[in-house]
This record gives C-alpha cells, sequence and structure tokens, in this order.
C-alpha cells in the first residue's frame, strides 16, 4: 500500500485521507446542525451533553445505541458492498423491507420448526427475499443497461405498494382492521442479549438489542472476507474498478453486477431481523422507518469498509438513541433532528467529501516541504 | 364521471410537469437530480411558513422559489464545483429537507410539523372563467369549459404555458443549444468557448425556481398550508416521468398527465368493483407510474437514452 493517496485527493498523506479528511467532514456536518439548533432558540452545547448522555450515559441506554447500529450496520454493509462493484443501490430500504416478507413467511407458516431451525429458516427468508428484490434492478442493468439509480429508486415504491397490498388484503390478522399480520410464535423471537448473556452468566441491562448484532458484527467480518480474501471478492472489486480491465483478465462486468446486488440485497434483507423476530414479532407497515437510505450514509462515513460502517453505525445509533433522549428533555426539537443530521453527513461526507482537499493540501504539504 | 376525473388529473399533474420541466433543466445540462423532492419540499415548507406570516401568497412564492434555488445552489457547489457525485448530493439534500422542514415547523409555529391553516386571501384562489358558471351544466363542450378549462388557480395555468416556454427556450435559444450540448458533449462547449461551470449553474437555477414554484402549488393551492413530508414522492415520480419523456418538454408532460390520470383513477378505484375484473387493488394503481418508467428503461417500451454526459463531472482539459 503506498503511503500517498490518489484521484481527488491526489499527494495527501494516507492517514489525512482516511482519518483527518472524514473526521473534519463530520466536524462540518455537525458544525452546520448546530447552526440549526441556534435557529431554533436552543443552546447547541447543552443538545451535544443531551445527546451523548442519551446514547451512552447509562447501562440501557447503551444497549438501545447498539440496537439501532445493529439496522445500520446491515444496510450500510449492503450500500458498502454494491459500492464496490462500482454501483449505487438506493433500494436499500425496499430489499430490506420485502426482506421482511421472507422473515415473517419463515416465522408465520413454519412455526412447528423449533427455535434452533426456524431462525436459520428465517434468516435464509431475508436474505433470499432481500436478494430477489434486488435482482430486478441488477438484471435490467446487467443484461439491459438501464440505470440501478432510478430503478431502485422506483423498486423502493414498488415494494411499498406491493406490502401495503399484502398486508392490508392478504396478511392482515383475520377480524383486524390493522395492517400487520398476527403475532409470531413466542420461539420465533430472537432472544434479546441481555438474557443470552444472563444464561452464560454475564448480567448487563435489558434492552431491545438482540442476537441481530452479533450476527450484524459476523457479517461484517464476512464481508470484509469475502471482498479482500476471496476470489469472488477480487472479482466483484476489479469489475467495480474497472469494468473494462476486468473483462481483459477474463472476468464479466454484468455477472459482478448480479452478484453484488444479490449479496447487498441480502444484507439489507437482514435488517428485518433486528426489527422483526427482535423487537415487533410480527409484520408491521414501513417497519424500515429510512434505515435503508441511512445505510448510505452509514456507508459513505465508513468509507466502504467493513470496520469503517460499524464505526459509523455506533455513530449513527448514538445519533438515533441520544435523539430520542433529545426529544423527550428539549419537546422542541424532535426526533427529525437526527434525520437533519444524518443529510447533512450525506451532503459533507459523500458529496462535498474533497471539499477540504485543497486546503488540506496546503497546510500539510507547504510544512513538509513540497 | 370523466370530466370530473379529467379535472382532477389537472390539478393533481400540476406539480408533476413544473417539477418535471425542473428536472429537464438540470438533466439536460448533465446534472442528474434525483433532489427535486427535496426542493420541492423546502419550497412548499418555505411558501406555507411565509404566507402565513405575511399573509401574501406572492411573498410565499418567492420564499419557495428562493429556498428552492438555494438547494439547487447547494447541489451546483458540491456536484459542479467540487465534482462529487450526483446522486448522494441529491439524496443528502431529500433528507436534509424532509428533517429541516419537520424540524423548524414544529419549532416554529408548535403544530406538530403542520404551519397554520392559511385564510383564501394568503392562498392562490380558483379563477372563474367569464360564464364558466352558466355552461357548467350544460353537457358535452359546456362542461369542458366549464369545469376542466375554467376554475383552477393561476399556478396550474403557470404549469401548462411553461411546457412550451421550457420547449422554446431549449431549442430555440442560444442558452438552450448551449445547454443540450452542455449534457451531451460539454468538451465542445468549452472548445465553442463558453465556460460548462456557468451554464450548468444557470441551468440549476431554472431547476430551481420551477421546483420552487412546485412546490409553492403544493402548500398555498391545492392545500392551505404545509403539512409533514407532502411532496410524498412526487418528485420521484417527477423524475420518472421526465425519464418516461425520454427527457423532452411535451412528452414528460404527456407523462406527468398520464401518471396524474392514474392518480386521480386510484382515488376513485377505491372499493369499486370493475365489472368482470373485480376488485382492482389500489395499490397496482399507484405503483403503476413506478412499474412503467421500470418497463420503458429495461427497453421493452421504447428506448430512453439519457444524456450522454449525464452524472459526469466535467474536468477542463489544460
Amino acid at each position: 500500500m503506498s503511503a500517498v493517496a490518489t484521484g481527488p485527493a491526489a499527494g495527501l498523506p494516507r492517514w489525512a485521507v482516511l482519518a483527518l479528511l472524514p473526521g473534519l467532514n463530520l466536524l462540518a456536518a455537525f458544525a452546520v446542525s448546530g447552526l440549526v439548533v441556534v435557529l431554533i432558540g436552543e443552546n447547541p452545547w447543552q443538545v451535544v451533553r443531551i445527546l451523548v448522555w442519551g446514547a451512552f450515559g447509562f447501562e440501557e441506554a447503551i444497549g438501545y445505541t447498539l440496537f439501532y447500529a445493529t439496522n445500520f450496520i446491515f444496510t450500510g454493509l449492503a450500500v458498502a458492498v454494491a459500492f464496490h462493484c462500482g454501483l449505487f443501490n438506493i433500494g436499500g430500504e425496499g430489499q430490506a423491507y420485502v426482506g421482511g416478507l421472507g422473515v415473517a413467511l419463515v416465522c408465520l407458516h413454519l412455526d412447528f420448526l423449533p427455535f434452533a431451525l426456524i431462525v436459520p429458516a428465517a434468516v435464509a427468508g431475508a436474505a433470499l427475499f432481500g436478494a430477489a428484490w434486488a435482482f430486478v434492478p441488477a438484471w435490467l442493468q446487467a443484461r439491459r443497461g438501464s440505470h440501478i439509480v432510478i430503478t431502485t429508486i422506483m423498486f423502493n415504491f414498488i415494494a411499498a405498494s406491493v406490502m401495503v397490498y399484502l398486508l392490508v388484503n392478504v396478511m392482515a390478522r383475520p377480524g383486524s382492521m390493522e395492517p400487520e399480520t398476527r403475532g409470531f410464535a413466542p420461539h420465533a423471537y430472537l432472544p434479546p442479549m441481555h438474557e443470552a448473556l444472563g444464561a452464560v452468566g454475564i448480567e448487563i441491562a435489558a434492552s431491545p438489542l438482540n442476537l441481530s448484532f452479533p450476527w450484524a458484527l459476523l457479517c461484517a467480518a464476512g464481508v470484509w472476507l469475502f471482498l479482500w480474501h476471496t476470489r469472488a471478492g477480487y472479482r466483484l472489486r476489479a469489475a467495480g474498478a474497472s469494468p473494462a480491465a476486468a473483462l481483459y483478465g477474463g472476468i464479466s462486468p454484468p455477472r459482478q453486477v448480479l452478484v453484488a446486488m444479490l449479496v447487498s440485497g441480502a444484507l439489507a434483507g437482514f435488517m428485518s431481523l433486528n426489527e422483526l423476530m427482535g423487537v415487533q414479532h410480527r409484520l408491521v407497515l414501513e417497519f424500515t422507518a429510512g434505515y435503508g437510505f441511512a445505510g448510505i450514509a452509514v456507508a459513505l462515513m465508513g468509507r466502504g469498509h467493513p470496520a469503517g460502517v460499524v464505526l459509523a453505525s455506533v455513530l449513527f445509533g448514538a445519533l438515533y438513541q441520544g435523539g430520542a433522549e433529545l426529544a423527550f428533555e428539549v419537546p422542541r426539537i424532535t426526533r427529525d433532528m437526527v434525520v437533519v443530521i444524518q443529510g447533512l453527513v450525506i451532503l459533507f461526507a459523500g458529496a462535498l467529501e474533497f471539499m477540504f482537499v485543497p486546503a488540506l493540501r496546503a497546510a500539510l504539504l507547504r510544512r513538509v516541504g513540497g | 364521471m370523466a370530466v370530473p376525473v379529467l379535472d382532477s388529473t389537472l390539478r393533481l399533474s400540476v406539480p408533476l410537469i413544473l417539477a418535471a420541466l425542473a428536472g429537464l433543466f438540470s438533466e439536460r445540462s448533465g446534472i442528474i437530480d434525483i433532489g427535486l423532492e427535496g426542493k420541492m419540499l423546502g419550497a412548499a415548507f418555505a411558501a406555507a411558513a411565509t404566507a402565513a406570516l405575511t399573509g401574501s401568497p406572492w411573498a410565499g412564492l418567492a420564499a419557495g422559489v428562493g429556498v428552492s434555488v438555494l438547494l439547487a445552489m447547494v447541489h451546483g457547489y458540491a456536484c459542479i464545483t467540487h465534482r462529487g457525485n450526483q446522486v448522494v448530493s441529491g439524496l443528502a439534500l431529500n433528507i436534509l429537507a424532509s428533517g429541516l422542514t419537520a424540524v423548524l415547523g414544529v419549532a416554529w409555529f408548535a403544530q406538530g410539523g403542520r404551519t397554520p391553516q392559511l385564510p383564501g386571501e394568503a392562498r392562490f384562489l380558483l379563477l372563474e372563467w367569464p360564464g364558466a358558471a352558466a355552461l357548467r351544466d350544460m353537457p358535452g363542450l359546456g362542461a369542458v369549459y366549464g369545469e376542466l378549462l375554467s376554475g383552477h388557480n393561476l399556478l396550474v395555468y403557470l404549469a401548462f404555458l411553461a411546457v412550451p416556454a421550457v420547449g422554446w427556450v431549449l431549442y430555440r435559444t442560444r442558452f438552450g443549444l448551449r445547454l443540450r450540448a452542455a449534457g451531451e458533449n460539454p468538451h465542445s462547449v468549452d472548445a465553442a468557448g463558453v465556460p460548462v461551470p456557468g451554464l450548468r449553474y444557470r441551468a440549476l437555477v431554472c431547476t430551481g425556481v420551477l421546483c420552487g414554484v412546485a412546490g409553492t402549488y403544493l402548500s398555498l393551492a391545492q392545500s392551505a398550508g404545509f403539512i409533514n413530508d407532502m411532496t410524498a414522492g412526487k418528485g420521484y415520480i417527477a423524475l420518472a416521468a421526465l425519464i418516461f419523456g425520454k427527457w423532452r418538454p411535451v412528452p414528460a408532460m404527456l407523462a406527468c398527465l398520464l401518471f396524474g390520470l392514474l392518480d386521480a383513477v386510484a382515488i376513485r378505484l377505491q372499493g369499486t368493483d370493475i365489472p368482470g375484473v373485480g376488485e382492482v387493488p389500489v395499490q397496482l394503481v399507484q405503483a403503476l407510474p413506478y412499474i412503467l418508467t421500470v418497463v420503458l428503461l429495461a427497453g421493452f417500451i421504447g428506448r430512453a437514452v439519457p444524456p450522454r454526459a449525464l452524472g459526469v463531472p466535467y474536468v477542463k482539459e489544460r
């Protein structure tokens, strides 16, 4: 690995590109968020204090922070895998939603299975349905050249319509007007971490954090192994870095598009495990609640690396949990403040990624004497 | 039956037409704009908030257009000046707008994210054409004149006038020629001595203005105030219509009318049986614009070819 970065940030030392630049971008996003708080007429320092306390200040809060982070890890990894193949998967929201359908079908119709079988079946269901929803845009991109950004956006809306139809007309609990299915059988619940760890003698505070969290960490490790330590991962990244060179090396770029999107869709689908089997215990409308879109922010913040995605997920999980406490303590600031911060992070860490490069170059390279 | 459906089709397709024309400017100049939704939402909020404070729809329109242009300029700063990813930037602005309108709405007006209900004089009201009331009950042309053509607000007529106007700007002016060239082959524009960034910034100003009018229409004409997330995906439908219309003004307008018709029909279909078919799921009709766009993009009905330089940041040759 070279010590100097290439691309738009060419010439800067590696540590500056990997740590300083994202740090500055995040700082800029937070600074503008602080301005919004001032505009509302509240004290930004007070807000930061409540946010940090609400996210990490007590044991239960940490559980909630990691619970939200679990959703972000899955959707963030989904976006990251597609990124490495040069694809922009905006469809995480729809893929997670349809993945939830797979989970619900397993939990509702295969509930004669014992816990040890129903969980892997649900994991498979989430992966299968999430991947299937990603397959159509992927195939259209690979074989018919339709722009995947547009098709995945369209598929988010189609997924929303399909799920409303199914939940209202087909899967709704008999005799109920609520657009939700009947509850899952108790042995189809994912045990919360405080119970799982309690069973081996470790006491932690009760929270919705459940077994999906270790599964998310496993997936992050799996994505890292897959992308950088398998041939399939190499092919995928080669096709993303340079389709022409990949083709010359005997790799079929359209095929890699399919592989990347199937993996991406499956990862997004896993998000529904955490929400449905961990907390809701039934299929409900719009349980994805924007996590799919937030995954884009997470992947950008984590610079597409699984370790970065996990770190960024904890950051966003903290914002969600801290934001909930904030809305409770300061009623004038609603939880939508987190959405504002999210948007600003995407803007500064994503679209304006290299805004500080000229300034950094001037500051760093002059001192080195370059 | 037919005239009321067409009447609501017109009203529902107006924001789509304005937003699709807005996207036309941006995309024909080479900048992907998935941020139509956010600009409309920001404009709808600014217009309603300003109209609530000043009592003037015109001040509201100015504020709506102002906010929308501002967001378009942020998009330009990221995509043109810093050559950032255009999809990421548009998405960021959408998320930012949906968060900001909700946060500021609650903090400023304390009505759960709504702006205060606007009185009639702070809105764009319906314009009655001469003799419309007398002709309305007459079948045929009378009903068409009395109900379909008359009785809309100013912005509706503005939207339909904007279609030929945009077509004229795009195909008959020097600015339009350069704009289209910037979207197809920016190097040729540069070679002719016209700076590409300036041209694209100007295209984004047009995008901002049209999105601003579209958003204002939602909160000051169609409704009497701002409601949380009131664009509800209209920006994306407009984007779909723009693609469906193959990035051309008149076909894009026709696509907007088609999608508006589907919306109008979906509202009326709710719970009615069609002989021989049974009940058509409303959700299917609602999803049709997206499905049709995907089918078109897949090349099964015609071919939608985007401007060649769309999404590619321009780097001047040295």
